[in-house]
């Protein structure tokens, strides 16, 4: 759990006011209310991420929400995939195998 | 380390934008948190970071040039541009459900989006339809399903099969035949693909005169002569899975029941070997004058009725 200000000092490369858009857009969801966010690893990550989409990538901030929503569908359906493997693991541990 | 030009596409004189523009394009379609679970892309994005590392930055670049470092000594030198581990790993962890798109997690199995993805997977998936199973029923011996047999059965299209009934079989146990079904393929709605159906077999047992099974016991009632049963001796008898010799004890009765270890239904399927009882039925047998004669004087040392217990109840 980080507060904005040591996020913000450990990323480096990104504004406040960026960064409290991209919350009021829901691409970046911290515990807490607006005066104290708590961030979370998975956040930290994200807003990492964005970053790179930003500047590496030239992701501009009207095609952002777009990448984002399919880089969510696609994290979803890796972890139902998982979550499957498991349980045709646990339900049948020989036949997983051909 | 390969050559940081080579690795980025760029000729050696490019200028600082024309390299970023090679990075950038080149990030776009091999960054890790774009491209899960491909290893390959992975490799990529780290040596073209790290050609990027070197090249952007113009001290480095120059010295590269000038053959005082080389690409690796370079690397060293420079923080790796990906050292996070990145969005990946926390997105495919169970964290990932934070940022998950609206819809159903994957606890949620009635989702009819990924029953509908099952149903079509299952349908035309990789094997190819089957036929549909054939069932039938086979009666077999009680004492062939308990040591074990092999039968042979006639199906309808006259094709024989030579059934293995393992040892131990239970009534209503459904032996399954891979593939064995009519070789019906390409007549069938299935088409031509379609493999061959399974055959499945339920057994029935036709009951034994002699012995009944319950579970892993087996039971059988044994007729024995007055003298066996009030002097004892040995007997010998068929048994279920060979011949057996028993010994009745001195002064057994009609319902005296006799143990015999590890002579029940064979050990199967992780159950252990079942026991056989033997239960006592006293036969007195044809006339024999010597024994009334024997009885009209025969003096009880104990006198006995043997209706005392009936009498007490009622």
């Amino acid at each position: 759990m980080m507060t904005i200000d040591r996020l913000i000092a450990e990323i480096g490369q990104v504004e406040r006011a960026d960064l409290e858009r991209w919350i009021r857009e829901g691409w970046v969801r911290p515990e807490g209310e607006p005066d104290a966010y708590r961030f979370v690893e998975i956040d930290v990550a994200r807003v990492r991420l964005i970053c790179t989409l930003r500047t590496d990538m030239e992701v501009n901030e009207a095609a952002l929400p777009v990448v984002l929503s399919l880089l969510d569908q696609l994290y979803d359906t890796r972890r139902q995939m998982r979550a499957l493997i498991e349980r045709v693991r646990a339900i049948a541990p020989d036949q997983g195998r051909d | 380390m390969d050559d940081p030009y080579k690795t980025l596409g760029v000729p050696r004189d490019a200028t600082a934008d024309a390299i970023r523009s090679a990075y950038r394009k080149l990030a776009k379609q091999h960054h890790p948190d774009l491209n899960p679970g491909n290893a390959a892309a992975e490799e990529r994005f780290k040596a073209v970071a790290s050609a990027y590392g070197l090249l952007s930055d113009a001290e480095q670049r120059a010295r590269f040039d000038r053959g005082e470092i080389d690409a690796s000594g370079a690397e060293r030198s420079h923080a790796h541009p990906h050292a996070h581990p990145g969005y990946r790993a926390h997105a495919e962890s169970g964290a990932g459900q934070r940022y998950r798109h609206a819809g159903p997690e994957a606890q949620d199995w009635n989702d009819p989006d990924l029953e509908a993805m099952f149903a079509s997977m299952f349908a035309g998936g990789r094997e190819g339809a089957r036929h549909a199973a054939e069932r039938y029923r086979l009666a077999v011996p009680l004492l062939d399903a308990v040591n074990g047999a092999t039968k042979r059965l006639t199906l309808p299209d006259q094709r024989v099969l030579d059934v293995k009934i393992p040892p131990g079989t239970e009534a209503g146990h459904i032996l399954r035949l891979r593939g064995q079904a009519a070789h019906a393929a390409g007549t069938n709605a299935a088409g031509a693909g379609a493999k061959a159906g399974d055959i499945l077999i339920e057994i029935a047992i036709d009951p034994h005169p002699v012995y009944s099974r319950d579970g892993q016991t087996l039971r059988m009632e044994l007729p024995v002569s007055l003298r066996e049963a009030v002097l004892g001796g040995p007997v010998e008898i068929a048994g279920p899975r060979g011949a057996l010799r028993l010994r009745i004890p001195p002064h057994s009765d009609t319902g005296t029941e006799l143990r015999v270890r590890g002579r029940g239904v064979p050990a199967h399927n992780g159950l252990p070997e079942g026991d056989l009882y033997v239960r006592l039925r006293v036969m007195i047998g044809p006339d024999d004058p010597a024994l009334d004669a024997f009885l009209q004087t025969w003096q009880p040392a104990r006198p006995f009725n043997p209706r005392q217990t009936m009498d007490a109840a009622s």
